[in-house]
């Protein structure tokens, strides 16, 4: 099955623009959209992991999950701006790093450390940085060209890393250390099972509400807008405007995830709101495959995981051996693990209900 | 006052001189025809009309408004709609979703969020694809499509908002005789509300659905006038004849 799920794949990538190779492509095509739906069973399954791994794994394992389930909710905000809204973003580190940075500062010279005082805060600085960022790189009159937003947003982020490192105020290269926890009321959150499914809980409601926007009818504004940008100004859509919308979503949810990690690291540096976080970012979802959402999880779980092995049992060339992991994926499955079991016409997917739908597809799938 | 007018449209490409004062009139539900040799304009004026390049020169007015500077998303919601000459419906989408992707471009961010379109819209999705004879492919993907359903689906598109005036490039262009005239029956019903300005090789074609010609050489109005006006045209006979 997984075969003949690529082998369509790979037929309606072939035919995207031309004239179609007639009754094959029909077929194929039909085949694809009668039905057979693969990303809720790989969605089940890695829930079902997360939500039993702190059962099975070690305490310091535990710890390592909750870190890689933080930077998988960051992954996701890249995904939702470059897989959905077609914006290559170089520079979302500096929503992540920013919200990570603004709530140490609240907890270190305010003394606030609220869960439901530091989460929205973070949230907030995230989406403030995006809608200014956005609003400078996408509003413009004409559609920005994607070279433009990525060294606008790369640049973005490297400003704030310099400024980072040389403020005082900030720690400099040091950073903030010794963030005290998160609390609500008497409670702290430290490292361990409850963080982690704290922290699980929010990607599951996250992604959940990613899920439901880009399968909306947004979402289908935002899949024209994907194949054909131009096209979609021909229709009176307002582009700029939709890419603005989302790139405020996804630094909103870099705030949220930067705020996590800055509590459950117990520090903030640096590299948080700079160029090396904003690439690790990009290489998770194109390691997943973007514009799924889920491959966006998956890669983050698989590069932090297959980097953590690595590093235990070869210590000194092992970001060798990732690099070259990378790039064989990214070499020969342009779209992603994910591709190896999903096929093209799902990763595009409906959007809003539509009985009726459902109707044909059924006399599809029986002529 | 004529729907459109553009008048003194120039428009240089470096060294190339791809437009020359050239103009442009379409009265009310007007079907005009845009003619010429290969290289002599067409695509550029109607890339022009639709804001898709900026003229160097010239003025473009549309419903007695200058919209010479507008973007293609304002010339839009002014009522202007364009069909390109490359086939560019999404072809990983549906046909219903090509269509209500068009219907829905101006629905408000809350009706699009919350999926509220598809119920307020779905009757028109498939009025439009039963127009276009489409209808019992409505959930194939538009890239299973022949090349000629495949244009047929861009002109519903390009229709679905309720344009004022649509700008077909070669709507015919690689379909088979029959599929030509299919098209031809298709595009009459809209001359109730809609105007039209079509480029199109195929003579016979433009001849049979055209109220007015203008015919382009070099960049230049060679002629503009009724069907016959045109026909009986010395210097538009020549440059057809030279090309022959």
């Amino acid at each position: 099955m997984l075969k003949s799920m690529s082998v369509v794949r790979e037929a309606i990538d072939a035919d995207v623009g031309d004239e179609p190779d007639g009754a094959m492509a029909e077929s194929e095509a039909r085949q694809a959209a009668s039905g057979r739906k693969v990303l809720p069973i790989v969605e089940g399954l890695v829930l079902l992991a997360a939500l039993i791994a702190p059962l099975v794994l070690q305490d310091y394992l535990t710890v390592f999950a909750t870190r890689v389930i933080i930077l998988a909710l960051f992954a996701l905000s890249f995904d939702l701006v470059w897989g959905y809204a077609g914006i290559m973003s170089f520079g979302q580190a500096l929503f992540f790093g920013s919200a990570g940075y603004g709530v140490a500062l609240l907890a270190r010279d305010l003394d606030i450390t609220n869960i439901f005082l530091v989460l929205p805060a973070g949230t907030i600085i995230g989406l403030t940085f995006a809608l200014l960022l956005g609003g400078f790189l996408l509003l413009g009159r004409h559609p920005s060209s994607v070279i433009f937003v990525a060294l606008g947003t790369l640049t973005g982020s490297y400003a704030a890393d310099r400024l980072a490192r040389g403020w005082y105020y900030l720690g400099g290269q040091n950073g903030i250390p010794s963030i005290s926890p998160m609390t609500l009321g008497g409670y702290e959150f430290s490292e361990g099972p409850v963080f982690y499914y704290l922290t699980l809980g929010i990607l599951v409601v996250v992604y959940l509400l990613c899920r439901f926007l880009v399968r909306s009818q947004f979402g289908l504004a935002l899949a024209g807008l994907r194949e054909n940008e131009q096209r979609i100004a021909f229709f009176g859509y307002k582009a700029q405007h939709l890419k603005a919308i989302v790139f405020a979503v996804g630094g909103t949810i870099a705030g949220l995830a930067g705020s996590l990690y800055a509590f459950h690291e117990g520090f903030v540096w640096p590299n948080m709101v700079g160029v090396v976080v904003s690439t690790q970012v990009v290489l998770y979802v194109l390691f997943g495959g973007s514009g799924t959402l889920i491959g966006a999880v998956i890669g983050t779980v698989i590069i932090e995981g297959v980097s953590f092995w690595l590093s235990d049992n070869y210590r000194d060339i092992w970001p060798i051996i990732l690099g070259v992991l990378l790039l064989l994926v990214i070499l020969f499955r342009p779209l992603g693990l994910i591709s190896f079991v999903l096929a093209e016409r799902e990763r595009v997917g409906s959007f809003g209900a539509k009985p009726k739908e459902n109707e044909k597809e059924k006399r599809n799938a029986a002529s | 006052m004529p729907l459109l007018e553009a008048a003194g449209i120039t428009k240089i490409f470096g060294k190339l001189t791809a437009l020359d004062g050239a103009a442009l009139t379409v009265g009310e539900n007007e079907f005009h025809g845009l003619i010429g040799p290969n290289g002599s304009g067409k695509s550029t004026l109607m890339k022009c009309i639709a804001g898709a390049e900026v003229p160097t020169q010239g003025k473009v007015s549309f419903v007695n408004a200058d919209i010479t500077a507008f973007t293609p998303t304002e010339r839009a919601r002014a009522g202007m709609s364009l069909k390109f000459q490359i086939t560019s419906v999404l072809p990983t989408l549906t046909l219903y979703d090509n269509i209500l992707l068009a219907l829905q471009a101006q629905s408000s961010l809350f009706d699009l969020v919350f999926s509220r379109t598809r119920g307020f819209l779905h009757d028109q999705v498939m009025t439009m694809l039963t127009q276009f004879r489409l209808a019992d492919r409505a959930f194939d993907a538009a890239a299973t499509l022949s090349h000629g359903q495949q244009q047929w689906l861009e002109i519903a598109m390009a229709l679905a908002g309720k344009p004022r005036l649509l700008l077909l490039d070669e709507p015919t262009g690689g379909m088979s005789l029959e599929e030509r005239r299919v098209t031809g029956e298709l595009l009459q019903p809209i001359k109730n509300h809609c105007s039209l300005v079509i480029v199109e090789h195929d003579l016979d074609f433009i001849r049979d659905i055209c109220d007015r010609l203008t015919v382009l050489d070099q960049g230049k109005v060679l002629a503009s006038g009724t069907v016959s006006e045109i026909q009986a045209n010395k210097s538009v006979q020549e440059i057809y004849l030279r090309r022959a």
